[in-house]
């Protein structure tokens, strides 16, 4: 019996090891962002049941990890694609150039508008950028310019114009890809508006960004997970907190929560694509182009991805809650498809 | 203070502690209680299903009879459900009249006609998928996201007969989907079970021949004590570190592919390896000296005694030990982080090697999505994870009864 069992084994772990190598991919692999990931995963499905191919498996890995294996390497053992919620950075196309992946193409897919949003029934609030600083960093100018520990326990001692209410504010982990861009769209751009600090930005760009990178740790700001579904749980049980999430997730939960006003705009569909809501990101997905070819329907896959009936205004990704491109940055998307012109190291910051 | 105060005192002691056990038990029966129920209420609306049953005429300008999968089956439904609404024209209703509909409504008849095309050019009356804001209203959820205009087509649909509530067959038929009316438990069901096959197949042999060597055969030695040490230790290591593991050996080493079960099962084998070889030396140390040494002295070999009569008379143990860790391994999700079964994976896998993904991973990615509906699909997912992991302590439970042997 246990003879049978260990040859049994041994007979599977053999078949298994001598099988894979010769294995070429027939399915498309991609990781990256899981703000992408919703908008990713809708296309790959429709692909998979229109084209009859197998469906792309898509993981969800943060962008940064996504960035990491798909600058790994060329070859059937790395992604195709990779999602991402802010473009490559310098260190991460070098990385990619120095391991053999050195055609990439990247094509935007559209916006995610980050709102700051509290229950329906909470009283409805406008915030500046400013304001949402002076509530959140952990150290802000006095009149004098000099550095303090953040003072404000109420949102009205901040400006009479706020509801009085105690602050809470419940958001992402500094791990969250949507937390980096809290910090870069509201934080940075609120804490310019001091002269002090605009000053500062000049003579000491690293303790400038110290100064709006650092949220307060006092119970003010509650770190709340990366799962933006608890927040809005949250935000149902108590009205008088705040939550910071993307878009999507607004949408979904209308009726429920309500977003705040930014800079006196409100956050709706209309005004992230237009760009009059101010708190938006572009979100991209990159693309090896050296795998073109190689993986059955990558082709296929992206001109799914950037056709109207997905990417367009009255696309199905726009029902999962993605703010489309404007006409002409969605035309040059398809355009950047259909050429798949490469990215070169100028291009990228 | 003399004697009978002293016992009264030692008899109140006695009832105020057995109150507090009873405390304890009662405020984890509480809980366990609160949490079930929970789940249960949650899960509920996962396993029934509204859908639309309508008459549908293959139009054959639709439907190419030589290439039957590619016809717009989407635009079809459309016009069928238009027809009930002759008085919808704005172009902005007659899009909300189709959001009634699930985007993936058409899947089910583009498969039927696919697979018997004589049915073009026929009316057919089909179930199709509602939107899962409509399946909610319909349940009662008013506040799904419907519009006044959207909740009335929906009412008159209903009352002309043509919504049909039924048991959700779908859920446990079909892998994964974005859309929660289509989303099923089935891949991640497939994967466990493919998963645990391979756990048990790496895991069950070296543990038991791991086992019995070390209580049997090894020499008591400086050698086998570091040995059985770090057993005991690693039995206590947090399970990612066996997914940074198999990143490193599986993936990394030998090549092997991301996110197949052939994979996870590897890493999992790792994990509850040393359970397996604990358990299985505790039941092998269980059975009498006397036994072995019987066999021994009627001249059986020392394998001979341990093969025919020490081992036999253990495998219940054994296998009670196996399955217990074999239920760990069915919950865990943090190593299969690192070696790419955390994602999004429609297609059921069919082999060893095909992308699959596992139960507790489900409920960690649909927990994690902003449509309502998937909550109550997550709801649903743990239930039947439960109902996995209650079944397999019951086939433990059994086995020990059944076979377990006292001295």
């Amino acid at each position: 019996m246990t003879r049978i069992i260990l040859g049994l084994a041994a007979a599977v772990s053999l078949s298994a090891l001598a099988a894979t190598p010769a294995l070429a991919r027939d399915q498309i692999r991609i990781v990256g962002s899981s703000t992408v990931y919703p908008f990713t995963t809708a296309v790959a499905e429709s692909f998979g049941k229109a084209s009859g191919m197998k469906t792309p498996v898509v993981e969800s890995t943060g962008t940064g990890g996504g960035f990491k294996l798909f600058c790994a390497g060329v070859g059937d053992e790395h992604p195709d694609i990779t999602n991402a919620s802010r473009a490559i950075k310098k260190s991460e196309f070098e990385a990619c150039q120095k391991n053999g992946v050195t055609d990439i193409v990247e094509i935007k897919v559209g916006f995610d508008g980050l709102t700051i949003a509290n229950s329906a029934s909470g009283p409805d609030a406008s915030f500046t950028k400013q304001q949402v600083f002076m509530a959140l960093a952990k150290q802000i100018p006095d009149k004098d310019g000099k550095l303090i520990d953040n003072p404000y326990k109420m949102w009205n001692e901040i400006d009479p114009s706020l509801p009085a209410e105690k602050i809470e504010v419940l958001g992402p982990p500094p791990t969250s890809g949507t937390r980096d861009s809290f910090a870069e769209l509201v934080m940075e751009k609120g804490a310019e508006k001091f002269e002090s600090l605009a000053a500062l930005k000049k003579a000491d760009a690293k303790a400038f960004e110290t100064v709006w990178k650092t949220i307060r740790t006092d119970g003010a700001y509650v770190e709340a997970g990366e799962n933006d579904n608890l927040i809005v749980q949250k935000l149902e049980a108590n009205p008088q907190a705040f939550g910071v999430f993307g878009f999507s997730f607004l949408e979904a939960n209308e009726g429920k929560i309500k977003g705040a006003k930014v800079e006196g705009m409100a956050p709706s569909f209309e005004t992230v694509s237009s760009g009059e809501y101010k708190v938006a990101r572009p979100l991209f997905i990159y693309v090896k182009k050296q795998h073109v070819g190689q993986v059955p329907g990558m082709t296929e896959f992206l001109g799914e991805y950037t056709s109207a009936k997905a990417m367009g205004d009255d696309g199905y990704l726009a029902d999962k809650g993605l703010i489309p491109l404007p006409a002409d940055q969605a035309a040059s998307s398809a355009a950047v498809v259909k050429e798949m012109s490469t990215l070169t190291a100028d291009k990228v910051m | 203070m003399n004697s009978s105060d002293l016992t009264a005192k030692r008899r109140s002691a006695e009832r105020r502690f057995k109150y507090y056990g009873l405390a304890a038990i009662a405020v984890t029966v509480i809980f366990l209680a609160i949490l079930i129920l929970d789940i249960v209420v949650k899960a509920l609306p996962a396993f029934t299903v509204n859908q639309l049953v309508l008459p549908v005429t293959i139009d054959a300008t639709k439907v190419d009879a030589s290439n039957p999968a590619a016809g717009d089956f989407p635009a079809l439904l459309k016009e069928t459900l238009a027809k009930e609404f002759p008085d919808v024209q704005s172009r902005g209703d007659k899009k909300k009249l189709n959001a009634l509909l699930s985007a993936r409504a058409a899947d089910g008849l583009q498969e039927q006609v696919a697979s018997d095309p004589s049915l073009i050019g026929k009316t057919i009356a089909v179930p199709i998928s509602l939107s899962s804001g409509a399946d909610l209203h319909l349940k009662g959820f008013t506040d799904a996201q419907l519009d006044e205009k959207q909740a009335a087509w929906l009412a008159a649909l209903k009352d002309k007969g043509f919504i049909q509530h039924g048991f959700a067959w779908s859920f446990f038929t079909q892998g994964d989907s974005r859309e929660p009316e289509s989303a099923g438990i089935k891949g991640a069901l497939i994967g466990s079970i493919l998963v645990i096959c391979v756990t048990l197949m790496f895991a069950l042999p070296l543990g038991v021949a791991a086992a019995l060597y070390l209580e049997e055969f090894a020499p008591k030695n400086r050698m086998t004590d570091l040995i059985e040490v770090n057993i005991n230790n690693l039995a206590a290591v947090p399970s990612i570190i066996f997914g940074l593991l198999g990143l490193a050996v599986f993936l990394n080493g030998f090549g092997l592919p991301r996110s197949t079960a052939l994979v996870g099962g590897l890493v999992l084998a790792l994990l509850v390896l040393p359970t397996i070889i604990i358990a299985s030396r505790a039941a092998i140390r269980s059975v009498p000296p006397s036994i072995k040494e019987a066999a021994l002295g009627v001249g059986a070999s020392h394998m001979q005694a341990v093969f025919h009569h020490v081992l036999p008379l253990a495998v219940p143990g054994i296998l009670t030990g196996t399955i217990l860790g074999v239920a760990r391994a069915l919950g865990e999700t943090a190593p299969l982080l690192m070696i790419g079964m955390i994602a999004f994976i429609v297609d059921v896998p069919h082999g060893f090697t095909d992308a699959a993904t596992v139960l507790p991973v489900q409920v960690f990615l649909w927990s994690d999505l902003p449509e309502a509906a998937f909550k109550s699909r997550t709801a649903a997912a743990i239930l039947v994870l439960l109902v996995l992991l209650f079944c397999i302590n019951a086939v433990a439970i059994y086995l020990r009864n059944k076979f377990e042997r006292r001295w």
